[in-house]
């Protein structure tokens, strides 16, 4: 290969490379646009469930926020089974009807069947022990007697 | 995973609206679910509620007032405890809202437009005692399932509608008419269309009282839409579960009505009195009627500080279902003394009675002011738990505050 015919390669190998980016860039700022006028690709998806399952969240971290061992969005203590508690038990209802109430594993137990024959719940499986694990663990009923004493009492002067 | 990604979608769409561009997935938001008013939480504002009430619940919605909020006369909205089964109904179409009679014991099931309702028949004020059957049960051990009321589960509105008794007069009711029953639009936690989250009643007695309303005013306005908006089954005395919200259907039914929250152990006690803890079978388990006899001190709020020798005035309602309240009294020394306080009469039947007193303490220190009313059949409130219940229906123990005397 003489001098000449190996500066045209080169300078084709040149030429396709920029030829390349040229291409990229243009995909590129093309996808901006689109981005712009459509940021959520709505126009590239058909518009049934399926296919609207794969968009990630905008507020992944909001939702699982833990201060001080509370999970924020729901109240629940974080502990073992927590998860599976937010998963299966806040569907329906609020968190605050779970812990709010106090029952040992029994009770809960029965509770949860009354819940799958009446109020449409689902078979929870092996969450099921894991489930009642955590909240007789994390809400234990308390003791409180046939009358409990005043608490919490907030003082204030009353002036009449 | 299911529930995530619903999540991921109500926040999605929010969004959306909260940029103010289309709502481009609005057709994908599960039917029946309404992320505007669920997404943003405030009842405070939602439902204009005094910030001092408790939120109980928030899926259904379910606040309580304290005592001390509920020292009007009669009960404003502000202060009004909110107790539902399941979604509040939205986008009601008040023009076109109609109300059936119908049921076994019907001489021919009859369906009133809500202006009909209101030409038709004679119009009632009444200020009628509303008290959920569960007000009080944060405080059975061991603990009964269900929203942990404490004292405020409790109302006084007046409410202007018409008689019951004169609609079903109307109809024309068949004489093995036993009981009725309400149906109501409002939608199941679970989304299932197919179920009610509550259909309950009452005997046709109590049906037939001159009180037992269709009202469709309360304190002198149109029912605020969580109260039951635009027409709600008033049956004052009884559990408030008794009286129904957002009224489509009533039926009269030739036996005791068996629809949702009617059977197994709702709003049912043991028929005959249990240990704490025992287990009780659907079958021994009674229906709850008139309520028991009850008061709560709703004035001074509990805490108060006085100067030693001042008397401190206090008040407060007292109610007994059915029944009239006959004697008040307080204690300020743990029912070793009761003394008397002034009773007034009830505005009417079934309404609450207010009491009030002025109390001298002997010496400084520490007190409780504990109060008790009894009903026109001599009984009175007990000062520790009423018989314990699967459930955790009527505490009616007596309510107290904590004074300092320094």
């Amino acid at each position: 290969m003489n001098e000449q015919d190996k500066f045209r390669a080169t300078v084709k190998a040149v030429h396709r490379s920029l030829m390349l980016v040229l291409v990229a860039v243009v995909v590129f700022s093309g996808l901006l646009v689109f981005m712009m006028v459509d940021p959520d690709f709505s126009s590239l998806r058909s518009k049934d469930m399926a296919s609207y399952e794969v968009v990630q969240p905008v507020e992944e971290v909001d939702e699982d926020l833990i201060v001080d061992g509370i999970h924020v969005r729901t109240g629940l203590i974080e502990a073992d089974g927590f998860m599976e508690v937010v998963n299966n038990c806040t569907n329906c209802h609020s968190a605050k009807l779970v812990t709010q109430n106090r029952m040992n594993a029994e009770r809960w137990a029965a509770t949860i069947d009354w819940m799958q024959e009446t109020q449409n719940l689902w078979d929870l499986g092996r969450n099921e022990e894991i489930i009642i694990n955590y909240l007789v663990t994390n809400y234990p009923p308390l003791k409180i007697g046939r009358r409990a004493p005043l608490t919490g009492v907030e003082w204030y002067e009353l002036k009449e | 995973m299911k529930r995530r990604s619903f999540i991921k979608k109500a926040t999605l769409s929010s969004l959306t609206v909260l940029v103010g561009t289309e709502i481009v997935f609005g057709e994908m938001i599960p039917s029946g679910y309404t992320p505007l008013a669920l997404q943003d939480p405030d009842p405070f504002k939602l439902f204009q509620k005094n910030k001092e009430m408790i939120l109980l619940n928030d899926r259904p919605w379910n606040l309580e007032a304290q005592a001390h909020l509920l020292d009007e006369k009669i009960t404003s909205n502000e202060f009004m405890f909110i107790r539902n089964n399941g979604k509040v109904p939205e986008n009601i179409d008040v023009k076109n809202w109609t109300v059936t009679i119908d049921g076994e014991s019907v001489k021919q099931s009859k369906t009133y437009t809500l202006e009909e309702l209101k030409s038709k028949f004679k119009h009632h004020t009444y200020q009628l005692t509303i008290e959920c059957g569960g007000n009080g049960r944060a405080e059975f051990d061991p603990p009964a399932k269900g929203n942990q009321w404490t004292v405020g589960a409790v109302s006084c509105a007046t409410w202007t509608g018409v008689r019951l008794k004169d609609i079903l007069d109307d109809v024309g009711i068949k004489s093995n008419a036993v009981y009725i029953g309400y149906h109501a639009a409002d939608a199941h936690l679970s989304g299932d269309a197919k179920k009610e989250p509550i259909s309950r009643g009452v005997p046709m007695a109590k049906a037939m009282q001159e009180e037992t309303l269709l009202a469709f005013q309360m304190n002198g306005k149109d029912i605020p839409l969580v109260h039951g908006y635009p027409v709600r089954l008033v049956s004052g005395g009884w559990p408030a579960s008794t009286s129904g919200k957002w009224i489509q259907r009533i039926s009269v039914r030739n036996k005791e009505h068996d629809g949702e929250k009617m059977t197994g152990s709702s709003y049912r006690v043991p028929c005959e009195p249990v240990a704490p803890g025992e287990k009780v079978k659907d079958e021994d388990m009674c229906i709850i009627e008139s309520m028991p006899v009850k008061s709560l001190i709703t004035y001074p709020k509990s805490g108060a500080v006085i100067d030693s020798g001042k008397k401190l005035s206090i008040r407060g309602h007292a109610w007994a279902g059915e029944l009239e309240v006959t004697k008040m009294e307080y204690s300020i020394d743990y029912g070793s003394t009761w003394q008397a306080a002034k009773i007034e009469a009830p505005a009417n039947r079934l309404a609450w009675q207010h009491f009030s007193a002025s109390v001298s303490f002997p010496k400084k220190g520490y007190y409780e002011v504990w109060a008790r009313a009894t009903d026109a059949q001599g009984t009175s409130q007990p000062m520790l738990l009423p018989g314990w219940n699967p459930k955790g229906y009527l505490n009616n123990a007596c309510h107290r505050i904590a004074v300092k005397v320094s």
